[in-house]
């Protein structure tokens, strides 16, 4: 098993090299001179200059991809220009907030999803099959940011159920010492309840606005999934052994319909970190996304550039884990290729 | 004698969406303790319907209509509850055809006999494991403590086949339903299979239903066989009189078109035509006679249960009482 991750690891390395590479590139492509965006609209050419020779945006490309790889492997990612701020130090601040938000929008869409799935599954046709098929189109069809929008509009506004949407925590509060950067977390382990209470409540929309929207596919490949897998020959076989049904269900079909699931959470899970932006939008959250976006519209190349290429870290990385969870749930899969 | 197993008019519908089938229609039949029937006809023609509604696990769109199947006395259409979930499994037990695909393909062998035991008796952790080792050993799996933790895409057809009866066997049932057990598995492994089955069939005094197409291998096996057609039982008797004096003109057929000894391809015959529709609603009281050389006006009546010898049942109007040179 260790090998098999040393391998997945190592096979990894190509990716980045290409990412790096890329986003070098992408960078440097988009439209706008971002020595004269700093030097601002009274900016002299001089001053122009002075900043682009500071920028090191005077020198080849070459000359300047090198200067990058080597800042990037020094740790040093470059200044967000925007805030001031080491571009390392606001991704390592704002990515947990992102991560919060898509682990517990993941963490609600799962626990909903799959039940709802497996007792579409069980029932074709019935009440909870339309239930989950009416859900799916709805989650679908509904933009982020409209769902967002709504919720906020009607707990908040209305009924006054929700906290004002304004970021991961009321302003009387004050974050939990940082450990691990997932508030929820960190506050229990500084046993501040009330700060946990507090997270919790803004979460809570943000995290159902995501829900909604990555419960479709889950339910759907669930529901599709568990139909594949009750229909064949090895459960027929475990009902003839006369096996308990909730053996049946979870032990036999289940675990085996588990696979395609898996990999829908990935694809959702990959799909839904990039594309956040809009709910951290609605919802005031300090993530990585929002702060990606700023420095696009600002050609604050430093923070594009370290967004993209931490995005492309958490690929890898969760394509490992999801391939090291294929072994552990199908044994067909240990076997290396 | 009473018997083991006696389906009694039994006539099972499936409600799709195309219309009713009739899938089966007043089948009858009886094993005794310790016996060995063949079921057999061709594909389609309700041999594995019959053995899951004996089972009980046939298809959400299937309704018994009508008879009754009783095992050990019991009636297992009226236990359907609980008492029918504690024998099945236990006392009645199911092979099935492609084994590799019968067995769950994600969980070790020796775990999927072990879930039948802590279904069905009170084994438990290293006691249960070692009866499911016990009962790899009894297929004469070699090395059954390293197979235990194999897994079903790690073996070969024949070996999936022998876990596969392992498990079936795992709670010594008083009978055994065989479908197709050898359908997917080499030539040579075939024989190996069936073997097992006959030797553990006698070792343990089961009683063995063998669900076959194949009249060759249900006449080496089998001491009787009953004939289905169309969810009909045409005919019924020992084995070798069905061989030597077929009654039915569907089972004469079938007789003229098994291989024996060294015949050529060229000796064999066909039966001509196909299975009728099922969902017609003017199927004929006797459902080959669309396909029979021997039709006539009585055709079109009530079907008729022929006693032509001791234990030997045909249902037909024109039964051939002459003896096959």
């Amino acid at each position: 098993m260790l090998t098999t991750i040393l391998k997945r690891l190592l096979g990894a390395i190509p990716n980045l090299i290409g990412v790096i590479v890329v986003t070098f590139l992408l960078t440097r492509a988009l439209p706008g001179d971002p020595a004269a965006f700093f030097a601002g609209a009274s900016g002299t050419a001089e001053a122009v200059e002075e900043i682009r020779k500071k920028l090191g945006l005077d020198k080849s490309l070459p000359e300047q991809f090198i200067v990058y790889v080597r800042d990037l492997a020094s740790g040093d990612w470059g200044f967000s220009h925007a805030t001031g701020q080491p571009v390392l130090t606001e991704l390592t601040t704002r990515l947990p907030a992102s991560l919060e938000l898509t682990l517990a929008g993941l963490f609600l869409a799962v626990i909903v999803a799959i039940p709802l799935g497996i007792l579409a599954a069980t029932r074709p046709g019935s009440w909870i099959d339309h239930l989950c098929r009416g859900i799916a189109t709805a989650g679908v069809s509904l933009p982020t940011f409209f769902t967002g929008l709504l919720l906020a509009y009607i707990f908040y506004f209305l009924l006054g159920w929700a906290p004002p949407p304004l970021g991961r925590l009321d302003p009387y509060l004050s974050a939990p010492p940082t450990v691990t950067g997932f508030y929820l977390i960190d506050s229990l382990i500084a046993r501040d309840f009330e700060v946990f209470i507090g997270a919790l409540k803004q979460l809570i929309l943000p995290t159902i606005t995501l829900a909604l929207f990555v419960l479709a596919p889950l339910a759907r490949m669930t529901r599709a999934s568990m139909l594949g897998v009750l229909s064949a020959d090895f459960i027929r076989t475990a009902r003839a052994s006369g096996l308990a049904p909730t053996t049946v269900l979870f032990a036999y079909a289940f675990r085996n319909a588990l696979l395609p699931v898996m990999t829908t959470l990935g694809m959702v899970f990959s799909f839904l970190l990039g594309s956040n932006v809009l709910v951290e939008k609605v919802f005031a959250w300090p993530g990585i996304g929002s702060f990606a976006i700023e420095a696009l519209v600002a050609s604050d190349y430093a923070p594009v550039q370290g967004f993209v290429l931490s995005m492309a870290l958490l690929y890898v990385l969760l394509n490992l884990t999801i391939d090291i969870a294929y072994g552990f749930v199908d044994p067909r899969m240990r076997v290396d290729g | 004698m009473s018997a083991l197993l006696a389906i009694e008019n039994l006539s099972l519908e499936f409600r799709t969406r195309s219309g009713i089938v009739r899938a089966l229609e007043n089948v009858s039949l009886q094993l005794p303790e310790g016996g060995s029937l063949g079921l057999v006809g061709e594909s389609g023609s309700g041999k594995s319907v019959l053995s899951f509604a004996v089972l009980g696990i046939q298809d959400a769109a299937a309704t018994v209509t009508g008879g009754t199947i009783r095992f050990a006395d019991k009636d297992l259409l009226a236990d359907a509850g609980s008492a029918m979930k504690n024998m099945r499994g236990r006392e009645l037990a199911m092979i099935f055809q492609n084994p590799r695909v019968a067995l769950n393909p994600i969980r070790q062998v020796g775990q999927q006999i072990e879930d039948v035991l802590r279904r069905h008796t009170a084994l438990r952790g290293a006691a249960a494991r070692a009866r499911a080792i016990e009962c790899l050993a009894d297929v004469r799996i070699p090395d059954p403590e390293r197979r235990y933790t194999a897994y079903p895409f790690e073996l070969s057809g024949g070996m999936c086949q022998r876990v596969m009866i392992a498990i079936a066997l795992a709670c010594k049932p008083r009978l055994l339903i065989a479908d197709e057990p050898t359908t997917g598995l080499d030539v040579t492994t075939q024989a190996a299979i069936m073997r097992l089955i006959r030797d553990l069939g006698h070792e343990k005094g089961m009683a063995t239903l063998l669900i076959t197409h194949d009249l060759g291998l249900a006449r080496d096996f089998c001491d009787r066989l009953a004939v289905m057609h169309a969810g009909h039982i045409v005919e019924s008797g020992a084995t070798e009189t069905l061989f030597r004096a077929p009654a039915h003109p569907y089972t004469a057929q079938l007789v003229r078109a098994t291989p024996v000894g060294q015949d050529k391809l060229e000796n064999l015959a066909s039966i001509p035509g196909n299975l009728p529709d099922l969902r017609r609603s003017d199927l004929p009281p006797c459902r080959f006679s669309e396909r029979c050389e021997l039709r006539g006006d009585a055709c079109a009546t009530a079907l008729p249960s022929v006693d032509v010898s001791t234990g030997h049942l045909v249902a037909c109007h024109h039964p051939q009482l002459r003896t096959r040179p």
